[in-house]
């Protein structure tokens, strides 16, 4: 099926103003699924580390959300093992006047702040609301060990 | 004025207290009565019993008030809802259904909450009142490029809401369909744009989405309706599109079974929508249905009386009050109560009375326990099963009933209205095995004291009367050919049966067919069934047989009506006043026994 202007036209300009700290590539033979690095925000636990993301628009985008998925681990209340993340517009609260700009722009703020009081990892939650400070030094150390490149 | 002030008043014939408004409602209460009467009414007039169903426009004690309404009904109420709301606040229809629907139809709140702060409640609802801010379809401008598809062709179609935030029309379409046929939306369907709370109001909608996603939106919006609704629930039955209006609350489900019949026929219970359940009350329901869905009773029985022999596992069976077990295929000897070899014990004996001691009479008077709860449980359940078993062989006694009832317009001059007792008898026969069943859940339940004697007096007549009237009819109508063959039949399939233990016929639940064919060896000698067609002479005997079998029925039906409005009023009279008192915690299900 033809790939409708929307994506055409939403690709081209992500490609060409990508934002700051995130970058998104189209596979070559599934222009519907990137690739997708963000990099951790500055003064967060997860500084300096580089987490990848895939990245789906299914075949009803823009009414329905991408589907964004982590595949580097990360230690964080709102994403769980699997790399699902816990994330409003990417359920009930998505508008297809959104872009996939936007939705990566929103899991970088996520990483900058966490929200433990709406966890997907309840244990991760647990930690962090019970011990921040370790919490985040669990974070760092997972950020060391597996989103270095 | 609040839902909850009407709590109290559901026995009440004056439903003024409503909340909704009283004048615009009891016209369609009105038609709803007029309505009902047609469903039930189906028997002629003039057949000579009509004191046996006259009396259902009276509401009995056990009863409670409801109304049926349909999706027609329903549409028709918002509407003039809607009208009033946009009267009195002056505004558009469709701003007015947007704001009941944020207040869960709550007109009273609404407007009291409006006069305070307009604005407020507005931009909550996501509503703009000013006439003048309407959504506007209009054509794009120049520059202009829709966020959805990107498109930023020369006059384009699109459209706004009072936001401001424009887009293409047909980008528009597509979001409404998702949001109404994949998500299943109605009520608060919120303008495209990322956090942007304008909803988009039905006349809006209307404009933009085709006629069978409007038709799906609109039951949606019923839907939840509905669903917003404490006093109404969607009828239960099959493919019913009823909903029913009770004002029984969930709290007063411990004193009142709120049994609603809707025009479709089916007979539910409000308050847990289980089919009705009279005499007993939702929680005791539900625990007896838990109870009897776990089978674990049986296990318990098994550990209660028996034990394996340690040798050959034959399974031994303990009647005396004896320790000194012998196993009777391999002489195994034993001590019940610590399993062990008889020969161990001899002159230590004492050492094992003693030293277990406590254990053991704490097991045995747990096994004693257990065997003795089990026999109680087993009492009940045997009975409640014998009525749920007979009351599926409802279909078979139907089908005899209405070959019966063509036997009889066919030998005698009896036409078909008159011989609709027959069918009205097994409705009411069915009728009462259901309170039957629900009537040993009930007692189940019930500590053992005088108030439950007097319930298992009730009961007991409760049910020699259902025995009686099953009884007559399955009995063959004397010259009525091919009535001898049907009772040749049920002989073989006790409906009834003693009311204790299942019915033998659980092996054939469908029944013969009722051809003659179907005749076994001793159908023929079944008098009646040989008998040559009536003579002209014999015919006069025939027709006053059929009055007297006629007579007989409504006369056992009457009873057993009688009996059933006896139990089912002390019942529900006694739960009002507390008189019944339970063997069960009704918060944790734990019976003591
Ligand atoms: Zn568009
Ligand atoms: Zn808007
Ligand atoms: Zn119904
Ligand atoms: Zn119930
Ligand atoms: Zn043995
Ligand atoms: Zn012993």
């Amino acid at each position: 099926m033809a790939l409708p202007k929307r994506i055409i036209k939403e690709t081209e300009r992500l490609m060409a103003e990508p934002a700051p700290g995130i970058q998104a590539i189209p596979h070559d033979d599934n222009l519907r699924y990137f690739d997708v690095i963000i990099s951790g925000p500055a003064q967060s636990p997860f500084e300096g580390g580089d987490f990848k993301l895939e990245l789906f628009l299914p075949e009803e985008y823009p009414m329905a959300p991408p589907k964004v998925r982590f595949l580097t681990k990360i230690y964080h209340p709102n994403i769980d093992k699997l790399g699902r993340i816990c994330l409003d517009i990417l359920k009930d609260k998505w508008s297809p006047a959104l872009q996939i700009r936007t939705v990566l722009l929103s899991i970088q703020a996520l990483l900058s702040a966490p929200n433990p009081d709406d966890p997907l990892a309840n244990d991760v939650a647990q930690h962090w609301k019970e011990n921040e400070q370790d919490a985040i030094k669990t974070a760092r150390q997972w950020t060391a060990q597996y989103a270095h490149a | 004025m609040s839902a909850m002030d009407h709590d109290d008043d559901y026995m009440n014939e004056d439903d003024d207290g409503d909340d909704y408004t009283q004048d615009t409602q009891e016209s369609w209460m009105d038609q709803d009565d007029d309505d009902d009467e047609d469903v039930e009414e189906d028997f002629g007039a003039g057949d000579g019993f009509e004191p046996v169903v006259a009396d259902r426009d009276i509401k009995k004690g056990y009863q409670v008030e409801f109304e049926v309404h349909s999706i027609d009904d329903i549409v028709a109420f918002q509407t003039q809802e809607v009208a009033h709301v946009a009267g009195i606040l002056g505004c558009r229809p469709e701003h007015a259904a947007t704001l009941l629907r944020a207040f869960k139809w709550n007109k009273e709140r609404l407007i009291e909450r409006y006069m305070e702060n307009p604005e407020d409640v507005a931009n909550q609802a996501g509503v703009v009142m000013d006439a003048d801010k309407q959504a506007v379809f209009s054509k794009s401008a120049d520059g202009f490029e829709c966020q959805i598809c990107y498109t930023d062709d020369d006059d384009l179609d699109t459209v706004a809401l009072h936001c401001g935030h424009r887009f293409h029309t047909e980008c528009y379409a597509h979001y409404l369909q998702q949001k109404i046929c994949e998500e299943g939306e109605s009520r608060r369907i919120q303008c495209c744009q990322s956090k942007c709370t304008a909803i988009v109001d039905e006349a809006t909608i209307e404009k933009l989405v085709p006629p069978d996603v409007l038709t799906r939106y609109r039951m949606l919006l019923i839907r939840t309706y509905v669903d917003d609704s404490v006093h109404l629930k969607w009828c239960p039955g099959p493919d019913c599109e009823y909903a029913i209006k009770c004002h029984v609350p969930q709290n007063q489900l411990q004193e009142v079974v709120p049994t609603v019949r809707c025009k479709c026929g089916f007979t539910s219970c409000f308050g847990c929508g289980l089919d009705d359940h009279q005499p007993c009350i939702c929680i005791l329901v539900k625990f007896w249905l838990k109870k009897c869905a776990d089978d674990s009773e049986t296990a318990n029985w098994i550990s209660a009386n028996t034990k394996e022999c340690l040798k050959c596992q034959t399974t031994i069976e303990k009647n005396g009050g004896c320790n000194h077990m012998t196993c009777k295929k391999c002489k195994y000897e034993f001590c019940w109560v610590c399993a062990g070899p008889w020969s161990d014990h001899g002159t230590a004996w004492y050492s094992c009375n003693r030293w277990e001691e406590k254990a053991s009479v704490e097991a045995r008077d747990s096994q004693a326990r257990s065997r003795k709860a089990l026999e109680r449980y087993l009492h009940y359940y045997n009975r409640y099963a014998n009525h749920i078993q007979s009351a599926k062989l409802s279909s078979v006694l139907l089908q005899k009933t209405a070959a019966k009832m063509e036997a009889l317009q066919s030998t005698s001059t009896l036409s078909w209205i008159e011989v609709q007792f027959l069918r009205k008898a097994c409705d009411v026969l069915l009728e009462a095995r259901m309170t039957m069943k629900w009537t040993y859940a009930f007692a189940y339940f019930l500590k053992h004291d005088n108030m439950r004697d007097l319930f298992e007096d009730n009961q007991r007549d409760l049910e020699m009367a259902v025995e009686n009237l099953n009884e007559l009819l399955e009995r063959p109508i004397p010259g009525v050919e091919g009535t001898g063959t049907l009772s040749t039949q049920n002989s073989s399939m006790s409906l009834g049966g003693g009311g204790v233990g299942i019915p033998t016929t659980a092996s054939d639940p469908r029944g013969a067919p009722l051809s003659p064919l179907s005749k076994d060896i001793s159908s023929a000698s079944i008098p009646g069934t040989a008998t040559p067609p009536p003579a002209a002479g014999a015919a006069v005997s025939v027709e006053e047989g059929i009055r007297v079998l006629r007579q007989q029925v409504l006369d056992k039906m009457g009873y057993l009506k009688t009996r059933r409005e006896v139990l089912l009023t002390d019942t529900a009279q006694g739960l009002r006043e507390h008189r019944w008192m339970l063997n069960v915690d009704l918060k944790t299900g734990v019976v003591n026994e």
